[in-house]
């Protein structure tokens, strides 16, 4: 019997190894969600530059407040440029059809894009947009190409071109794959503080998917102390009884 | 099976109880949660959040409403002669000092239930039996009777309140009328919701 | 004595009035169950707690959770954010859904090993697989409600396979759906069935698969019948009371169970994508259809028989078949296994190769049917699903090919 469970662990492993690495290609986004100061500089970013067309449509500003280290009255002096109050939910102030009709498609709301796409995709979005005159902004995208959203924090990144490396397959066909890029007009940032910015942002909006999530794991850490303790008595008491069978 | 004598008997009983006490404070660990969900949202309470009232346009015998967490809020600008009249009255009340803490907050515990002399906030609804009483400042009319000095009438029961909101003895409404916390923000802004942050 | 079963007081009041103490007696205090089970028994308790464990938080959830289109997905979020303690309850339900298939499969499995459809349980068996079938049916409407992508597209392609029965079909698939997709509709009958009819029925199924048991008692890893050999006093020599002796014992797997549950929840309540998956954090759209459709772990193995059949003679029914097939054929266990033996322990070589087998097909089904197809894939899926079939088609003939180990009289200590 033992044999034929190790047997079947060792068929399962394959399985969990190849499932977890799928996505290689991005970027590991360095988040951090103990980090008040980026968070707040990620709430920051966040307002400025995409809530113009994008929502929190379930982000209450208040709860990021308190979450992030706010107090209600600078949230409301800093981060609040819709009128709303501080208890509503981060909506932005562009009506949906307006949006429709100015992007061709209503920009997604973002409070779960942390949860559905990943930190690394969206790290790896934000950092590999570049210049591509056949496009309707200018703009390309390495991981999402195609993009309908314009680079919206181009004058803080600059502007960047790819670098291709060109193979050959079989039948002689060439194929462009993006190399790297190289900046070919300077932002307002240096390309390792845009990619800070990015982080602050990106880890802005893991915090957002899931505000709970730190105060969660803390509380499991208690859970199962709790539950390992319940172990040895719970072991004991049927220890105690079985001397009755053995 | 083992004969009886080897049994632990104390041993047992102790596992067992320090087990029942172990799995007792588990199901009253799992039932917290389930018991706090049933507080108010943050939804609720962003909803239910302080509101702020402006009576600056408010004339001396005015009276205007703002909703409070779902329910009517007044806010009344008595003249003098209501102010008054008030201290006239308190043979016929049955709470007349506002001795029913639970029915006003400390600051308003006085003989205007108010913190400016003037201006009354009273939460709209009878104590009766959640009503909304009507607002009869005028002084003895014919259906309230000669001695009426003006205050608030529920149509439901007849019951009968002052113009603190302090309730007749002999009606069916058994206490005064609510006053909810409320600070001002100046001379003419009042919010409503919040204790004053000097209380 | 106030009454037959010699109690006084309260109890005695009752007794005399409701068959309580009776009922004690005969579920727990002197329910004789075999002295020897083993690791592999401890998951029909478990899944009696994870059953608990869905109607409570389900019932919960319920409180917050709104059965429409436009409000459900937020609805959701709302109970993850703004409900206190609102993400704990929905992190229970949604890891027990998960929980509770772990705990049927292995349970079964247990049955499987050890020949508990067997002479004279084929009852419980049969209410077994009621169960699972409802529980199938229970998780999958109840994975519509969270109205994401994975939630509306996964129900579009699975009651989709009922448009492939010929004639009926297409009708068949509007009129489960009320509506020519997936759509308002379909998301509040499915609540409607997910939260009070298919619980209902499983609650009845889960007393009459108790019921069955206590009647017959329970098997063993020998496949012993302990009422063989009774001592003097009546009882089975090989049996002991359930209370205190299993409780005391099951407590234990409980509390080993509820630390594997909670690290779940509050460390890794997506499991990595496969107990939430990624693209259900988006909200439904009719017009969108994510770049692959998976369903949720426990339903790809057969996802994986359903796509591993060819459509031919102009229909894609036959895949439909086999899905429903290797389902249905668990009803007809207790009459294809012909062998004098119940458990694995006195079985032979062949037995036991082929339970390796299917298991390790049932498993690479299941990882199979949650990629994406290609040739290869499912050409291994093929092979696969007919190992699944060939295990069950073997079973009436293996008594003829090999001979099965002497069981002993009594149940052997470990």
């Amino acid at each position: 019997m033992k044999k034929m469970l190790i047997a079947l662990a060792l068929l399962a492993l394959p399985g969990l190894t190849m499932a977890s690495s799928g996505g290689s290609h991005l970027m590991t986004a360095p988040i951090d969600l103990h980090n008040k100061a980026s968070l707040q500089k990620g709430a920051q970013l966040f307002v400025n530059y995409c809530m113009g067309c994008h929502s929190l449509e379930h982000q209450r500003y208040n709860r990021m407040a308190r979450d992030i280290g706010l107090t209600d009255e600078q949230v409301k002096d800093n981060l609040i440029f819709t009128g709303a109050k501080v208890g509503d939910t981060m909506q932005n102030a562009m009506p949906k059809a307006d949006a429709k009709k100015w992007f061709g498609v209503t920009p997604p709301d973002l409070t779960l894009i942390a949860r559905s796409r990943g930190v690394n995709y969206l790290y790896t979005y934000l950092l590999t947009y570049y210049e591509d005159p056949s496009r309707p902004y200018g703009v390309n995208n390495a991981v999402f190409p195609n993009t309908g959203m314009p680079h919206v924090l181009w004058q803080l990144q600059g502007m960047q071109k790819p670098v291709y490396t060109v193979h050959k397959d079989a039948e002689g066909h060439e194929n462009k794959t993006i190399e790297g890029f190289e900046l070919v007009q300077p932002g307002s940032m240096s390309p390792p503080e845009y990619k800070e910015a990015i982080t602050d942002l990106v880890n802005f909006l893991a915090y957002v998917g899931e505000p709970i999530q730190l105060e969660r794991q803390q509380i499991g850490i208690w859970v199962v102390l709790f539950l390992v303790l319940a172990f040895v008595v719970f072991y004991l008491l049927k220890k105690e009884y079985w001397k009755d069978v053995h | 099976m083992s004969t009886v004598d080897a049994v632990d008997l104390g041993r047992r009983r102790f596992l067992t109880a320090t087990a029942t006490v172990v799995g007792g404070v588990g199901v009253a660990f799992v039932a917290v949660p389930f018991l706090k969900s049933w507080s108010p949202s943050e939804r609720a309470q962003a909803a239910g959040a302080p509101v702020e009232a402006d009576i600056s346009k408010l004339e001396e015998g005015a009276m205007m409403t703002v909703e409070w967490r779902g329910k009517p809020v007044w806010l009344l600008k008595r003249t003098k002669k209501m102010l008054e009249d008030l201290s006239t009255l308190n043979g016929e009340l049955s709470d007349p000092n506002s001795e029913v803490a639970s029915q006003q907050p400390s600051y308003a515990q006085n003989a205007y239930r108010s913190i400016n002399r003037e201006t009354l906030v009273l939460v709209g609804i009878c104590t009766h039996l959640g009503c909304a009483p009507t607002f009869r400042p005028d002084v003895a009319p014919a259906d309230l009777g000669p001695q009426w000095k003006g205050g608030f009438f529920c149509p439901c029961h007849g019951s009968r309140f002052d113009l603190a909101g302090r309730v007749y003895k002999n009606v069916p409404a058994p206490t005064n009328m609510v006053v909810p916390s409320y600070r001002y923000l100046s001379e003419s802004r009042v919010l409503i919701g919040v204790d004053p942050e000097t209380a | 004595m106030a009454n037959t079963q010699g109690t006084t007081g309260l109890l005695g009041w009752i007794d005399e009035r409701f068959p309580l103490t009776k009922m004690m007696r005969e579920h727990l205090t002197e329910y004789y169950a075999p002295k020897n089970f083993n690791f592999w028994y401890f998951f029909g308790s478990l899944a009696l707690l994870v059953l608990v464990n869905q109607i409570l938080t389900g019932i919960w959830l319920t409180m917050s959770y709104k059965p429409s289109a436009a409000d459900a997905f937020g609805s959701v979020e709302y109970i993850m954010r703004d409900v206190d303690w609102g993400w704990l309850i929905r992190y229970m339900h949604s890891t027990g859904a998960s929980a509770f298939f772990i705990v049927v499969y292995l349970h079964m499995f247990r049955a499987l090993i050890y020949g508990s459809y067997k002479k004279p349980r084929e009852l419980i068996w049969i209410f077994g697989v009621v169960i699972f079938l409802c529980l199938m049916a229970e998780a999958f409407m109840g994975y519509l409600l969270p109205w994401g992508q994975m939630s509306y597209w996964g129900a579009q392609v699975i009651i989709n396979l009922f448009s492939a029965i010929p004639g009926i079909g297409p009708d068949l698939s509007v009129w489960i759906r009320g509506d020519y997709v997936v759509s308002d509709a379909t998301l509040n009958r499915f609540f409607s069935l997910h939260v009070i009819a298919v619980p209902l029925v499983l609650v009845g199924l889960v007393v009459a698969h108790i019921i069955a048991l206590h009647e017959v008692g329970s098997n063993n890893p020998d496949g012993v019948e302990i009422k063989k050999v009774k001592g003097p006093d009546g009882k089975p020599l090989d049996g002991i009371p359930f209370h205190p002796y299993y409780t005391v014992k099951d407590l234990v797997g409980v509390v080993v169970f509820l630390i594997f549950f909670s690290v779940v929840i509050f460390f890794m309540p997506e499991m990595g994508g496969y107990f939430l998956e990624h693209p259900n954090f988006d909200p439904a759209d009719s017009m969108k259809t994510p770049a692959h459709i998976a369903p949720v772990w426990y339903f790809t193995p057969f996802y994986a028989m359903l796509r591993a059949v060819p459509s031919f003679a102009g229909t894609q029914i036959w895949g439909v078949i086999v899905m429903f097939a290797a389902i249905l054929v668990l009803f007809f266990l207790p009459w294809l296994d012909r062998s004098p033996v119940k458990s694995i322990r006195y079985r032979g070589f062949l037995f036991k190769a082929g339970m390796v087998l299917f298991v390790v097909s049932f498993l690479i089904l299941g990882y199979l049917g949650a990629l994406p197809p290609d040739p290869l894939r499912t050409a291994l899926a093929q092979t696969c699903t007919f190992i699944y079939f060939a295990f069950f088609a073997a079973l009436p003939f293996l008594p003829m090919i090999e001979k099965t180990k002497p069981v002993p009289e009594r149940v052997t200590e470990q």
